[in-house]
């Protein structure tokens, strides 16, 4: 017996383990989309130190620590068991997100607080690395074999729904207060909210039992003594281990965080969509889009997992250029016809340096489809003119106000490359979970999931910027001598990473991807 | 099938070196030589812990592939 044969036991397990899952997720996005609030609470700019500080928060805890987390965490796991792991993973979780709100600020404590947000942002990178694979590994073990794919799936919608949630619960907290007050305490907020959904989840999980597999491997003295050597150490397990990473995690990680963070780092970099407009065409795109998850998990249990996820990756290298440079089209300014302008401009002295002063111009541009840009330039004027700096000195902004029918298309865009996501990531759970036996399943499948999505996907922010940036420093070199630019369109650059990783991914997938293997009770 | 997956071994070695050269050439060297301190993080991470994976991964999985480990009528993982 692997299964719960009692459909609404069933549906009570998959209830618990996703809440705690989707907790997590919660805890780890508030961090990211409350970054820039963070960055001027402990971060500040100017100050190298901190600079550094703050860059190791960011990567430390996207790229370095959720492998890890894998490794601790899924040795553990293996070694005493799938429900005590998951339940400190979630208590881990619960606690830093909790104390990160708790932390005060740079200018009250100093140089310490800066490091505490560090310490607490790294303990939320090593549990969210131990959750998932305990989380898909409990409800694999406890699900039918004809129904996995669809059981575990809902585990599938949770990072998609805590990054929905994080942004809902922003909203909200900022909706009820004014901005100095949210940028003041009220952003503490959504951290402190964590508590209360982690001591409920606490709860519910300390009632769920042992998986059923576990516990009768460990009954008959079959659990690994090194879970770790045993996977990583023998070819035998890791030639399995390379394969689910370079076969299915890393595709997959490029298309997730192609879908659900790119298009909005694109909407809200290249477009320069409002913030709040951007975060609700994410939300509104989420929304429709969680559902497949659900569907292709189900559609797995019929057709098999691995084509599923193939032709996610296969759509989205073929679509991905065309859709960003429909996005383009659809949200840049560039592509649409100027209507009316106006300008203001105000003088302010430069509080920091005694002398100088700001001149701000503030321009509205309205456009014929109804967009608004609003460019504000703030050049600095020097006492001395001989400290002019031109590359310091104007800094400029502009954000945008999308008319209806193009965030509507934005939001379109966006929702059809969740849909690849929901195509690669619905089934992926019951895939990695029948790659691996029951005594090293939480170990093997975790490692290259948290590699597949913390570094290959994590990385996509970094190399797409870099691959962008460069190709619009080519064009301005060649506009300036006067020669052909070598780029048609450059913010479309970015997307060779994710195109070729997928691309890569889909070739090594289809050739050596077995994927008829659907026993978990080994 | 078995001698395409085995010799296609030869090309996720030869990616594996490319991957190797972009990342330190390209991505951790120019971050190592910035003069933003904060650019030492992501060159520490490119130089040490992500060409490591990508390359060691890739190029023991070339290797796997070559000496024909992933064939078809190899053993399955599930003993």
């Amino acid at each position: 017996m692997n299964s719960v044969s009692n459909k609404k036991g069933l549906a009570g397990i998959i209830a618990a383990s996703s809440v705690g899952t989707l907790i997590e997720w919660y805890d780890f996005y508030i961090f990211g989309s409350l970054a820039p609030v963070i960055a001027t609470k402990f971060f500040p700019e100017g100050n190298p130190t901190l600079a550094l500080l703050s860059t190791l928060a960011t990567f430390a805890a996207g790229f370095v620590v959720r492998p890890f987390g894998a490794l601790v965490f899924g040795r553990l796991g293996d070694l005493v068991g799938r429900k005590y792991t998951f339940l400190l993973t979630l208590v881990l979780m619960g606690l830093s997100t909790f104390l990160i709100g708790c932390v005060p600020a740079f200018e009250t404590i100093g140089y310490l607080a800066p490091v505490l947000v560090l310490v607490l942002r790294l303990l939320q990178g090593l549990a969210l690395g131990g959750e998932y694979g305990g989380a898909a590994t409990y409800v694999a073990e406890h699900s039918p074999a004809h129904q996995r794919g669809f059981w575990t799936s809902w585990i599938q919608t949770t990072a998609t729904v805590g990054l929905f949630l994080s942004l809902l619960v922003i909203i909200s907290v900022k909706g009820m207060m004014n901005e100095n007050a949210f940028a003041d305490w009220g952003w503490r907020i959504p951290f402190w909210v964590s508590i209360i959904m982690v001591g409920i989840s606490i709860v519910i999980r300390m009632r769920m039992h042992e998986s059923p597999l576990f516990a009768r491997a460990k009954a008959e003295g079959k659990v690994s003594a090194n879970p770790l050597k045993e996977s990583f150490g023998h070819r035998f397990n890791f030639k399995f281990v390379l394969l689910a990473l370079f076969g299915a995690t890393m595709g997959q990680g490029v298309i997730w965080y192609t879908g659900q963070f790119y298009a909005l780092s694109f909407v809200q970099n290249t477009l320069w969509v409002d913030v709040s407009q951007a975060s609700r065409l994410i939300m509104w795109a989420l929304l429709f889009a969680t559902p497949f998850f659900v569907f292709f998990g189900w559609l797995s249990d019929r057709i098999g997992r691995k084509w599923i996820m193939l032709l996610g990756m296969l759509i989205a290298v073929v679509c991905y250029r065309p859709i960003y440079s429909a996005m383009y089209n659809a949200g840049s300014v560039t592509q649409k016809q100027e209507t009316d302008r106006s300008s203001s401009m105000q003088m302010a002295a430069d509080l920091h340096h005694a002398g100088d002063s700001i001149r701000s111009t503030v321009t509205t541009y309205q456009y014929n489809d109804g967009t608004v840009m609003e460019e504000t330039v703030k050049e600095k004027i020097h006492a001395n003119p001989s400290m002019a700096d031109s590359k310091k000195d104007i800094v400029r902004s502009r954000v945008v106000t999308l008319d209806e029918g193009s965030f509507r298309k934005l939001a379109l865009l966006v929702f059809i490359q969740v849909i690849f996501v929901t195509m690669v990531y619905g089934p992926i759970a019951a895939f990695l979970v029948e790659m691996f036996p029951t005594r090293i399943r939480y170990t093997s499948m975790s490692l290259p999931y948290h590699i597949g999505n913390g570094i290959f996907g994590g990385l996509l922010p970094a190399i797409a910027l870099f691959l962008t940036t460069k190709a619009t420093q080519a064009n301005e070199a060649a506009a300036k001598l006067g020669k052909e630019l070598p780029y048609d369109k450059p913010y479309l650059e970015g997307l060779w990473y994710p195109i070729l990783l997928a691309a890569v991914c889909f070739v090594i997938g289809a050739l050596y991807i077995n994927g008829k293997d659907r026993r978990i009770d080994d | 099938m078995n001698s395409i997956k085995k010799y296609l071994g030869f090309v996720w070695l030869a990616l594996a070196a490319a991957a190797g050269y972009y990342l330190i050439i390209s991505q951790a060297i120019p971050k190592f030589e910035s003069d933003k301190p904060e650019d030492r993080i992501p060159a520490i991470i490119y130089a040490f812990i992500l060409t490591p994976i990508i390359v060691g991964g890739l190029g023991v999985f070339g290797y796997y592939c070559l000496r024909g480990e992933y064939a078809d009528d190899s053993k399955k993982q599930t003993l």
